[in-house]
């Protein structure tokens, strides 16, 4: 059962409960056996009783990270392929009304970008494009997995959802990971940040990674977007969610993301009873490392330097480095700088993290990491079978709508 | 002078150490190539999906360039693999690439656990061991899947004690100890030994070899630890050439106490 039907019928508000109004003791008994067995557990560990104990949950949290995935820490750098967007998205700076540059890269413009990426040492890229049935078309997608392919070995994509048929085609191309965030999990909030385009199906977007899945790819990365809505709410249902992927796509490799809102066009801003605050994004990560000791978990340059210095010894296990998210935004780096040369003002939102990739791979050996550029082989790429011996029918008919679409359109 | 005198031999190659070291999770390949040197081990083995195979020397999958094949075999993995396809492909990239023609042979389709799957890498091992490669498959500690491997022409078997990187030592020691006793290729214990001691148990089982990888990388001090593991394979292995003692419930005096009758 996928998770859209899964999800009302769990015990949210339970475990919301908890992850506010948990006692000392319970959150201190979670803490004691080092792991989260239940979401009970993992609930207690969010509770504003565990905050004084911020501390000894971040060491458990290292602790099982380097166990599990060694000194280490894997890089990858987002590539924009286009800003073009049908949907309206009150907090993204793509959204369909604000007026920025827009553009989709043609293919040998993404293979360009790719070859600046893979000289700053990249072996795994994450190409992210807005969701437009007519500029990000399948096919143009594909084309560019087969271009930037023989420079970097592994592609994950973050695109708009598709159906599972439409991306097998993408699987067989060589992309190896999904990557979808569901932004809020909390559905009034939801509809009023998404009034139209087809993320505005909630359902629809919520169980993406199961069709991903279904397609072949072999890693699924989901996400909430933090700043958005209550952030104990979103904590518990994302996780929840991961849960749920364990279980039914148990053959992909799981990554969960915790970006937090940055400044963007259309000057959207964060309501003070949704901030994560710094100490609580602490708390998060590590409440999730215990909950999910075996899951990776992203970094990206949405948060500052500093922070993220201290961020990738706790449980992070991917890092972007030197990001632009602009569509074509490398191609006015200065290559030896790897600083922007100009504006970038057909970026999705700003960064914080400016540093180049280089800089922050020494940062990262400097604290007794090593930084792996090349964890992927292209000679895993684009053969995986669909699990469970699913037969996946190609979509014939071009105009067939989508299961999301209600009939009455 | 080793105190062992039964070296290890196996594909056709003769080893002097019987401890088998992995390359992951190290802090820098400086550091893991540093702790190859102290520890001596009979080979070191090497994910393919880390390694430039391009033969371009890419500086930022350079991990092979830290490696000394004149000091020890690198064997290397399938690490990655997630079907039989993926598996020989990438086992036959290596071979092109200049690497020995060996392969560990790991198929784990569940990234959580790592554990093997063992269809797939019968599959995989019957394909490549006809191709000539001298295949050490890691499997679940299976005695009838281990005999399958073998009658695929496998040169080893490499039972599990517990999931990598779970340092519980050999939880499954009663299956470990029939696939030792079936055997007709050497065993080596691989995954969970997180103690020199988990090693030791390994060697006096019978065990032809052990492989350790996380106990020592993300070890406070590698290069210490992985001699520590040394030590206690060589010694345990030298015991297990001696004989053992047998284990006795009761007292047993150093000098008869009927002899007297005898007189």
């Amino acid at each position: 059962m996928a998770f859209s039907e899964i999800l009302p019928t769990l015990p949210l508000n339970r475990w919301i409960e908890r992850a506010r109004g948990a006692r000392e003791d319970e959150a201190m008994a979670v803490l004691k056996n080092g792991r989260a067995r239940t979401m009970e557990d993992f609930a207690a560990l969010l509770s504003p009783a565990a905050a004084p104990h911020l501390e000894e949950l971040a060491a458990q949290s290292q602790k099982l990270t380097r166990h599990f995935f060694g000194n280490t820490i894997r890089l990858f750098a987002p590539l924009y392929l286009s800003n073009e967007c049908v949907n309206v998205c009150k907090y993204c700076g793509f959204s369909r009304h604000n007026a920025i540059p827009r553009i989709t890269l043609p293919a040998a413009k993404v293979e360009d970008e790719t070859r600046l990426l893979a000289k700053q040492g990249f072996r795994s890229l994450l190409l992210v494009a807005g969701e437009h049935p007519k500029y990000v078309a399948n096919g143009y997608v594909a084309e560019c997995i087969r271009r930037c392919l023989p420079l970097t070995p592994q592609i994950a994509l973050e695109l708009g959802p598709l159906e599972t048929a439409d991306y097998a085609p993408l699987v067989a191309a060589g992309a190896e990971g999904l990557v979808v965030y569901q932004e809020t999990y909390h559905v009034p909030t939801y509809h009023d940040l998404h009034t139209a385009g087809p993320k505005k199906h909630y359902g629809w977007r919520l169980d993406t990674a199961e069709r991903g899945h279904a397609a072949g790819f072999r890693r699924l990365g989901i996400g909430a977007l933090f700043g958005l809505h209550d952030w104990r709410l979103e904590a518990v249902s994302l996780a929840a969610h991961a849960r749920h992927l364990l279980k039914h796509c148990w053959s992909s490799y799981l990554t969960v993301s915790l970006p937090r809102l940055r400044p963007a066009a259309g000057g959207f801003a964060v309501a003070p009873e949704n901030v994560l605050e710094d100490r609580e994004l602490v708390q998060l990560m590590s409440a999730l490392r215990l909950l999910l000791p075996t899951a990776g978990i992203v970094l990206s340059t949405r948060e500052p330097a500093n922070l993220r210095d201290g961020l990738c010894t706790l449980g992070v296990t991917h890092m972007s480095a030197g990001s632009s998210t602009e569509p074509g935004g490398y191609s006015h780096f200065d290559e030896s700088l790897w600083t922007p040369t100009r504006t970038q003002p057909g970026e999705q939102f700003h960064i914080a993290d400016e540093r180049p990739p280089q800089a922050v791979a020494a940062m990262l050996r400097q604290k007794g990491l090593d930084p792996v550029w090349k964890d992927h082989d292209r000679a895993l790429s684009g053969t995986r079978q669909p699990p469970l011996f699913e037969t996946i029918t190609a979509t014939s008919d071009e105009s067939a709508a989508p299961s999301w679409i209600p009939q009455s359109r | 002078m080793s105190l062992s005198n039964q070296p290890l031999v196996l594909g056709g190659r003769t080893f002097a150490s019987r401890l088998f070291v992995g390359t992951g999770k190290f802090s820098s390949p400086a550091l893991m190539k540093e702790t190859l040197a102290a520890c001596r081990p009979a080979l070191a083995t090497v994910a393919l999906k880390r390694a430039d195979l391009s033969g371009a020397h890419d500086p930022f999958a350079d991990i092979l360039d830290f490696l000394e094949p004149d000091k020890y075999l690198v064997l290397p993995n399938t690490a990655g693999a997630m079907n039989a396809d993926e598996a020989v492909r990438l086992a036959r990239l290596g071979a092109a690439a200049g690497l020995p023609k060996w392969v560990k042979l790991e198929i784990h389709p569940d990234p959580n656990y790592l554990l093997p799957d063992p269809i797939e890498t019968l599959r995989a091992a019957e394909i490549l061991a006809r191709e000539g490669f001298v295949v050490l498959p890691y499997i679940n500690a299976d005695p009838v899947l281990a005999l399958r491997l073998q009658d695929v022409g496998c040169a080893a078997v490499m039972p599990l004690g517990a999931p990598i990187g779970s340092n519980r030592g050999l939880e499954t020691r009663a299956q470990i100890a029939i696939i030792i006793e079936q055997a007709r290729v050497p065993v080596v214990v691989d995954a969970g030994i997180g103690r020199p001691s988990h090693a030791a148990e390994a060697m006096e089982m019978g065990a032809d070899a052990v492989l350790v990888n996380t106990a020592i990388a993300v070890s406070p001090d590698p290069v210490r630890a992985a001699k520590a593991f040394a030590f206690a394979v060589e010694a345990s292995r030298a015991a297990y050439e001696i004989g053992l003692p047998n284990e006795n419930n009761r007292a047993s005096a150093t000098s008869p106490l009927t002899a007297f009758l005898d007189t």
